[in-house]
């Protein structure tokens, strides 16, 4: 009996993250998704600038690479051309809420009929750890490296609480995976996201709080449980959105 | 009666498109081009296709990227300050080869600049528009009928090369009518065995991207990208000569230019003076080699522009110092009068500059 | 081989680039080379509007007109700013509700309508740009087949609003028919 095996729709490339990065566990469980729904055919992805930029390499569906924060555009352009298309764009907070926020807010505003996967481990990646919009106060950075001084550099954007201002997006919400329940929770809310567009529903996001052990300058376990005592706090998890459950 | 019918310029460019099969607009408002959007907001529609303000020229270009990333055609439009916006997408669309239809409906610059016709975006169309070694087909319509037949011509080639191909345009044409015919043949877009359209789990996944972290492959895709702009160069240019068979003086203008410029020729023919004009077409590729066998004939150019002198850089490499180039020209939404051309041509004429 | 070079000029609001439209529409009808070039930009809200047509035997070059054979002036400021452009020989037609003071040249041939208030007496106050181009056909004897100048108007007059076909018609003749 099969107790464990690679989803279909995750590819055999290597993975090129850090050891205990989280992008790997957000990455399988958004191939899972594609295979328990059956869209891996008709779903076409779009890559960030940021560390999961070579994502067109881990997922077996067509693929694309945008520009640094153009993913929801591109994303917009894809499903427009055929809304029969499965849409997903994979961010990092710097993509996301920092140089693409006017491409996120608006994509919500109009409701576009996609999903979005938004990483959100508070630093800048794959350029070795800056400041990222997401950082929090007091947070050493490469760039903040006396702590984030909110009254220099301001605060970090709540981005569930800021989108679900608007009128525009189906469903919004935070999760995490630093433990086994919160890894759970996280898939039910990205199969949710993706089952939502299968069903005409409309902009879905995920914001997923995850770790980045390398350029916290932590160990793998530590940076999960920092997760527990940093970031969650800050980001409380949740649904911040949910039109059709009428939240 | 004539079956032709009166339209702006950049109305007819839209309904080009339309023609072209294009189903699919971009864009965000700015003067002097906003007859595009409006008239694509109208007539999308009704036939099936799709017209949404972005909310920037960046996320307008990245839509455009998006949809051509699925194989269908597609295009935005925009004027000089807007097109800067969306170089970042245009140096993207090069990366992935990806086809594309881009109209710049030029207005005087640099900065916000003003809102009257200008050509001072040749250089930042010709010479590629943004970071990275690439070119985009540049066509320079001289008419209202032009403008519709150069989109038509945009698309086919646009597809063809897998290159972005560029109306560049100016206030004059875009907002002038002249009577225009619809009438064209279209050409089927060729396969696109590339396209992102969801791997129906029947093949490997398509990947459309412009990142290559391994110098020699980027510099690999680099080289290839070049012949193929070599055989472009070699196959593609297009000009128009007006009066040159006994020319001693040639005229080089595009655009609105070489309008009024024509009508400076009649005035310096009439006065007995050997004058005649090479316009080109596309500026990218440039007619280089029609310039480089003029300048065997002729004993000096005049190049008329509403820029610094930006196209007169290209005519000068063409000629390559067998005869003198000097400029003509009016800035910053002025148009030269056939007059100021005329009193060039006559300069010219008598060899002083 | 003739062209004639004409520019409209008045108020934003009316109606200087639909009748410039109209007139060429009427050439394209003709089988002549036209081109239409508006003034465009934040002076046509309340500033000056202008509309360049040209209507030629030959191709026309330029589209811009910058010494017109006939100025159309419906307002002061238009008047003003065009009156010294006008080519020697040419005409001149005035909007004389609008426009108090006489043309000062005296190389030009000067038509004085009061088409604003023509317009407001028809009962078509929208429609003095319309009466001052029935005067400005009349003048050009291109008023003679009123077919063709239907045709025209068919051309810049929607379908949906087929019943202000007869009312601009109707503005056309009463210019024509002024004697100034």
């Amino acid at each position: 009996m099969v107790v464990f095996d690679k989803p279909h729709a995750l590819s055999d490339a290597p993975l090129h993250y850090c050891p205990g990065c989280t992008h790997g566990i957000v990455h399988r469980l958004v191939a899972e998704v594609m295979d328990e729904l059956g869209i891996e055919g008709r779903t076409i992805g779009i890559a960030p600038v940021g560390c999961s930029v070579m994502a067109y390499d881990y997922f077996n569906c067509d693929m694309i690479e945008a520009a640094h924060g153009r993913a929801p555009a591109v994303a917009t352009g894809v499903k427009r051309s055929d809304p029969n298309n499965i849409v997903f764009t994979y961010q990092g907070d710097g993509d996301l809420a920092s140089i693409g926020m006017a491409e996120t807010v608006h994509s919500a505003a109009r409701n576009e009929n996609i999903t979005v996967i938004f990483i959100n481990n508070a630093i800048y990646g794959m350029t070795g750890g800056q400041m990222a919009p997401t950082s929090l106060p007091g947070q050493v950075t490469q760039t903040s490296p006396y702590g984030r001084d909110v009254s220099h550099c301001g605060f970090p954007i709540k981005v569930c609480e800021m989108l679900s201002q608007l009128d525009g997006p189906e469903y919004l919400e935070r999760v995490a995976v630093n433990n086994v329940k919160n890894v759970k929770n996280a898939k039910k809310a990205i199969k949710k996201a993706f089952e939502n567009q299968v069903n005409g529903k409309g902009f879905s996001l995920v914001e997923v709080i995850s770790s980045c052990p390398t350029n916290w300058g932590m160990t793998p376990a530590k940076a999960l449980a920092w997760i527990d005592e940093k970031m969650i706090p800050y980001y409380p998890l949740g649904v911040y959105k949910d039109r059709s459950a009428g939240k | 009666m004539s079956d032709k019918v009166l339209m702006k310029g950049n109305e007819a460019i839209a309904e080009a498109a339309i023609i072209a099969g294009c189903r699919h607009y971009f864009g965000y408002p700015i003067t002097p081009q906003t007859e595009i959007a409006a008239y694509m907001a109208k007539r999308m529609p009704k036939i099936g296709g799709t017209f949404l303000q972005a909310e920037s020229e960046i996320a307008a270009i990245n839509m455009v990227y998006g949809v051509s990333a699925t194989g269908k055609r597609v295009m935005t439009s925009s004027s000089s300050p807007g097109i800067s916006l969306k170089g970042e997408g245009l140096s993207y669309l090069a990366g992935a080869d990806l086809p594309a239809l881009v109209v710049n409906v030029q207005r005087g610059g640099p900065g916000l600049g003003g809102i009257q016709p200008s050509q001072s975006d040749y250089f930042q169309a010709t010479k590629g528009g943004a970071h990275g070694d690439f070119h985009m087909l540049v066509l320079a319509p001289a008419s209202v009928q032009e403008m519709a037949e150069l989109t038509v011509k945009g698309f086919a080639l646009a597809d063809k090369y897998r290159m972005t191909s560029m109306i560049l345009a100016d206030g004059t044409m875009g907002q002038m009518m002249e009577p225009v015919s619809l009438s064209f043949d279209i050409e089927e877009a060729p396969a696109k065995p590339w396209a992102v359209t969801g791997t129906k789990l029947e093949r490997p996944h398509n990947i459309v991207n412009s990142l290559f972290l391994k110098p020699e492959e980027l510099e690999r895709t680099n080289f290839e990208r070049y012949e193929r702009y070599k055989y472009i160069e070699e196959n593609e240019v297009m000009y128009e000569e007006y009066m040159m068979e006994d020319a001693e003086i040639c005229v080089a203008a595009f655009g609105i230019a070489a309008r009024v410029s024509k009508n400076a020729i009649n005035e310096a023919r009439a006065k007995g003076i050997k004058v005649g004009m090479i316009r080109p077409i596309t500026l990218w590729p440039f007619p280089t080699k029609q310039f480089a066998a003029a300048a065997e004939k002729v004993k000096a150019f005049v190049s008329v522009e509403l820029s610094m002198g930006q196209m007169i850089e290209d005519v000068r490499l063409a000629v390559n110092g067998k005869a003198p180039v000097t400029l003509c020209n009016r800035a910053g939404g002025m148009i030269p009068a056939p007059e100021q051309v005329l009193a060039a041509i006559e300069a010219a004429n008598k060899g002083g500059n | 081989m003739k062209t004639t070079q004409y520019l409209f000029a008045g108020f934003g609001g009316q109606g200087i680039l639909f009748a410039g439209k109209f007139l060429a529409y009427q050439g394209l009808n003709d089988g002549k080379n036209v081109s239409w070039l508006p003034s465009y930009g934040p002076e046509m809200r309340g500033g000056t509007a202008s509309c360049s047509v040209i209507i030629s035997d030959i191709p026309v070059g330029s589209p811009i007109v910058s010494n017109p054979d006939v100025l159309i002036a419906m307002n002061l400021p238009s008047l003003d700013k065009y009156e010294s452009t006008v080519a020697p020989g040419g005409t001149i037609f005035v909007d004389s509700t609008l426009i108090s003071r006489k043309v000062t040249r005296t190389d030009v041939t000067v038509h004085y309508i009061p088409a604003t208030q023509m317009a407001s007496d028809n009962k078509t106050p929208t429609l003095a740009n319309m009466i001052i181009m029935g005067k400005v056909l009349a003048e050009s004897g291109t008023f003679e087949d009123e077919e063709k100048v239907l045709a025209a108007l068919q051309k810049v007059i929607s379908a949906k609003r087929a019943d202000m076909l007869d009312v601009n018609l109707g503005a056309l003749r009463l210019g024509k028919d002024y004697q100034g």
